[in-house]
């Protein structure tokens, strides 16, 4: 809690300054965690057409880089259009950090 | 010069409306509120007015668009009654969050079942707790006066928070009685240019309205609009101050008749504390010591100003034309708990008169004078004017 504003240190009326979603981490909704497969990925594209959250990571040569975690919410879309299974859905507990 | 005319309640809102001249009017028609906007439809049509006056099709639609060009940084002013402010409802929270200066014309009439055209206060009281500032007038002179300090009120600094200005439907939206108008210039000057804090259409200042804010920012927002309702007092009386040197009329927060040496007070909003007041008179012919506080700003409730009043009576009556079912009635109660605060116990008789338009006569007034007169006090409820 302590790095949430008070109310004198919030903007007034509801506002959010210079608002853009670029700045909003929706990955924190994330319960399944996506993880990408380098081996079996033959780069169709096919996830990062459909990811709803530009969370598929591509590079000018087309190529799938990796999975931006900031943003991706874990909706499964990806592992569920790959036609490689290169995508594994996982439960987050994996990864916390202890 | 100011020029005084034969007039309505509702036409002198519409009067004022014009002489303010806001950018943006969203309204739909209900009664008895119908009036403003026809009026002011008249004067966009002979181009007497700048305003974008938008027609839409429910109430809930016209206080979203008055919604939506507040925040985009226009003066926006619109009108309802009754049913229309219920289907207003969702949006008045909202417009509050978002500190939108809007000022309502609101023409008490009681909610249905069963329908009725005719006033009573459930329909602002319902609304006390949206976050608006609520202001009852007496008569036709009070609520064309109040429109133009409103916008002032509304639009001021450490306020930004939507007015409803209230009449009682019929009885003062429809009586023609005499107004006296500023002139056009002056109102002018009195209320000067809106001058927007945030307004959506500043695209080099870009902020968002009404974004998610769950368990971390909820809370806090609404501490924001508490801290905001308590500069409205001061906000007030400085306007009313102002306007008072202009115009020469005051409307101090609480209107207090007769009171300062009552011994018994009845507390009262809007047209009938014209029957209160005739009747004050009356009793002090006969040598009854009583008085009348009439109150004019509700919410935020003027609890200092009120105790003050009230303080030094013997009895009080408090009359309200609402019924919270289930419960005290609204005004009784913010009364008795401000009376609690204060230290101050004086027996207090609760009144519910003129639901659905019922008459409020000098005689109602008097008979529960007599009551604290002859000291019939006790804490239920009580009728006037109602058949057994
Ligand atoms: S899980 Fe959903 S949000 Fe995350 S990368 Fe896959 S498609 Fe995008
Ligand atoms: S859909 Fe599968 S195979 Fe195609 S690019 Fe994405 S991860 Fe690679």
């Amino acid at each position: 809690m302590s790095s949430l504003k008070g109310w004198k240190d919030l903007p007034p009326a509801t506002t959010v300054p210079a608002s853009t979603s670029e700045a909003v981490e929706t990955g924190q909704w994330r319960s399944m965690r996506p993880v990408w497969d380098e081996e079996k990925c033959i780069h169709c594209l096919q996830c990062w057409i459909q990811c709803p959250d530009k969370s598929i990571k591509a590079n000018a040569d087309g190529k799938v880089t990796g999975i931006e975690y900031f943003y991706c919410k874990g909706c499964g879309i990806c592992a569920a259009v790959c036609p490689k299974n290169a995508i594994e859905m996982r439960p987050e507990a994996e990864f916390i950090e202890q | 010069m100011p020029r005084k005319d034969i007039t309505s309640g509702n036409w002198a809102v519409a009067e004022a409306m014009r002489q303010i001249n806001p950018d943006v009017v969203a309204a739909y028609p209900i009664t008895p509120s119908t009036d403003i906007p026809m009026k002011f439809s008249e004067f966009v049509a002979d181009g007497l007015v700048d305003t974008n006056l938008v027609t839409v099709e429910s109430e809930h639609s016209a206080i979203s668009a008055c919604l939506a060009a507040s925040v985009s940084g226009a003066r926006v002013m619109t009108a309802s009654s009754a049913n229309g402010v219920a289907l207003m409802h969702e949006i008045f929270p909202i417009a509050a969050s978002y500190r939108a200066p809007i000022v309502f014309g609101l023409v008490n009439r009681c909610l249905g079942a069963p329908i009725n055209i005719h006033c009573d206060h459930g329909d602002s009281m319902a609304e006390r707790d949206s976050g608006w500032i609520h202001i009852y007038c007496e008569d036709g002179q009070e609520v064309y006066d109040t429109m133009i300090m409103a916008v002032r009120i509304a639009e001021h600094k450490e306020v930004l928070l939507p007015v409803f200005v209230c009449q009682d439907g019929f009885i003062t939206s429809h009586c023609f009685e005499p107004v006296e108008f500023l002139d056009d210039e002056q109102v002018t000057k009195f209320i000067g240019e809106r001058d927007p804090l945030l307004p959506l259409l500043d695209v080099d200042n870009p902020v968002a309205y009404g974004s998610l804010a769950l368990t971390d920012y909820f809370f806090e927002i609404k501490r924001q609009q508490i801290e905001a309702m308590k500069h409205v007092e001061t906000a007030y009386n400085d306007v009313a101050a102002e306007f008072a040197r202009v115009t020469g009329r005051n409307y101090p927060v609480v209107d207090k008749y007769r009171t300062e040496d009552a011994d018994y007070i009845m507390v009262i909003m809007s047209s009938a504390a014209g029957a209160a007041k005739e009747t004050v008179d009356k009793l002090r012919e006969q040598g009854h010591k009583v008085g009348c506080l009439r109150i004019r700003l509700f919410r935020p409730f003027p609890a200092k100003a009120i105790v003050d009043a009230l303080k030094g009576a013997k009895g009080i009556a408090v009359c309200d034309r609402a019924a919270s079912l289930g419960a005290p009635a609204p005004l009784f109660t913010e009364i008795k708990g401000a009376l609690y605060d204060a230290g101050v116990h004086i027996p207090a008789n609760t009144y519910v008169y003129g639901l659905g338009g019922r008459d409020f006569f000098p005689h109602n007034a008097e008979e529960a004078f007599m009551d604290l007169i002859n000291k019939k006090m006790s804490t239920g409820e009580r009728y006037l004017g109602l058949r057994e």
